[in-house]
């Protein structure tokens, strides 16, 4: 059976969403004081990327951008080995920030617990809010988004890929049914 | 993507890729040892058992500290203070520690080949750490961990190591690394300390420690082992020192920015002058500091043994 592929987000849809999402942190957190995106490795830091961007351009100034891995922080080392190491970069301090924490995709919820862990390991930040492009459900876990730039539903054998341009721009997201 | 090794016994059996796997796990853990909270959750629940038949210091604590950085539970086992002493044979003594099922055993033993000795008889990991004058993985992988993150690369470097090349694992397993990676490695060292025919493992075979050390990228010094065949090797420590030490003097002919590494514990004074062991080019605590995070990458990559489910 050959795989089925629907873009379920375009450009301008993307677009939309983000600057959406951008709008509703800065009215969340009334402005970007002790404001900071953190994106989780790979997808999530090339979207909180281009969150930063957009909220620079609404409001005059670039909240700090930092980037997880959390390859470390999974429950998985025995059914899937040694997966490769990718780099934390939190160039600042979280103590008393108000984190966004940003990813691309959002499904059972494993990689948030993770990445929270990993936060709460660089400090104690004021709070941990979370930016997803899509929402695709099942969740294993009790953890819900804050900020949602589009609920697509979905059955586990299918499959959501984000692809990003050169810039590494979210340009399109497509469901996969196999 | 798993690593493709259950255990890690020397590099000789490591690929250019592997290397390169384990350097860049290491370079993602090095960030947790500048944190206030030096720990992650990798290794919960997992036993590590240093098992140590030879005296160490830097290694066996640079073991633990990694082990414990990633949550795992170490435990340090020295022959000094074990069942070793009452004549338990190797075989014994690892079958017990194998009973209490530990995930990993770091290894260090007098004799060459016995860690792959108990890797072809327990079920846990075994990783060497330092098995008589044959291997030492570690330290030549935190040897090119360092000298990557100082030159950004390691291919078509020129490392010179010099000393006692025969009885030294760090040599034998740098060799192999280096060469691996594509570095030109040149071997300097008295004739009674270069063992024939090394020169088959891809390196060129100097006695003029001059000749080793010019234009040299890097300048790797070994440890004279004063408390092993000192006596019969050399006429005495000053010349030795004289003929194959590293001074100011000789370091000039290597490139300005050459680094200075030795594996340590060093005699001062002997194959290192202090000017140059404490001067602008040693990269000796960098070596050490290394050391965790790639020690870390080790411990990482066994645990995770052979995937069940491809990502």
């Amino acid at each position: 059976m050959p795989e089925v592929t629907t873009v379920i987000l375009n450009q301008a849809g993307i677009n939309r969403a983000l600057t959406r999402i951008a709008h509703e942190i800065l009215e969340h957190n009334k402005g970007t004081e002790d404001l900071v995106l953190i994106g989780i490795r790979t997808g999530g830091d090339h979207i909180a990327g281009d969150l930063a961007d957009r909220i620079a351009a609404i409001e005059g100034e670039k909240p700090p951008l930092g980037a997880i891995d959390i390859t470390m922080y999974r429950d998985d080392l025995d059914s899937r080995g040694s997966l490769p190491l990718g780099r934390t970069e939190v160039p600042f301090d979280v103590d008393g920030r108000k984190i966004v924490l940003v990813d691309d995709v959002l499904y059972t919820g494993r990689t948030i617990r993770a990445a929270m862990d990993a936060l709460i390991d660089l400090g104690r930040p004021r709070n941990i809010q979370l930016a997803v492009l899509i929402d695709r459900g099942h969740r294993e876990l009790p953890i819900r988004p804050d900020y949602v730039g589009r609920n697509v539903p979905t059955s586990r054998e299918e499959d959501v890929a984000v692809d990003f341009d050169a810039e590494r721009h979210p340009c399109e997201v497509r469901l996969i049914k196999p | 993507m798993s690593f493709g090794h259950k255990h890690i016994l020397g590099i000789e059996h490591l690929s250019r890729e592997d290397i390169f796997q384990i350097l860049d796990t290491a370079a993602g853990f090095k960030e947790i040892n500048t944190r206030a909270i030096k720990k992650v959750p990798t290794l919960r629940g997992r036993t590590i058992i240093n098992l140590f038949f030879e005296a160490s210091t830097r290694t066996r604590t640079s073991f633990e500290i990694a082990g414990k950085r990633l949550s795992a539970d170490t435990v340090n086992i020295s022959a000094s203070s074990s069942s070793v002493v009452k004549g338990e044979t190797l075989e014994d003594t690892a079958r017990n520690i194998e009973a209490m099922h530990p995930d990993i055993i770091v290894m260090r033993h007098g004799a060459s080949g016995a860690p792959h000795y108990l890797a072809e008889r327990l079920d846990c990991a075994i990783v060497n750490a330092g098995d008589g004058a044959h291997e030492h993985p570690s330290q030549a992988l935190l040897d090119l961990f360092t000298i990557r993150e100082k030159k950004g690369s390691l291919e078509g470097l020129k490392v010179a190591i010099v000393g006692d090349i025969a009885h030294s694992r760090v040599a034998r397993s740098n060799l192999y690394a280096l060469t691996r990676v594509g570095a030109e490695v040149r071997l300097a060292g008295p004739g009674t300390m270069v063992p024939p025919g090394i020169e088959k493992l891809g390196a060129e075979v100097h006695h003029d420690i001059n000749d080793a050390i010019r234009d040299a990228d890097v300048v790797m010094m070994l440890r004279i082992q004063l408390e092993r065949q000192g006596k019969t090797l050399l006429p005495s420590l000053r010349e030795f020192s004289r003929f194959y030490g590293l001074n100011q003097d000789n370091l000039k002919l290597a490139r300005p920015d050459a680094l200075v590494m030795h594996p340590g514990p060093m005699n001062r004074g002997v194959e290192i002058a202090s000017s140059v062991a404490d001067g602008p080019q040693n990269v000796i605590l960098d070596q050490v500091e290394n050391g965790v995070a790639v020690r870390m990458a080790l411990l990482y990559l066994v645990a995770g043994g052979e995937a069940t489910e491809e990502s």
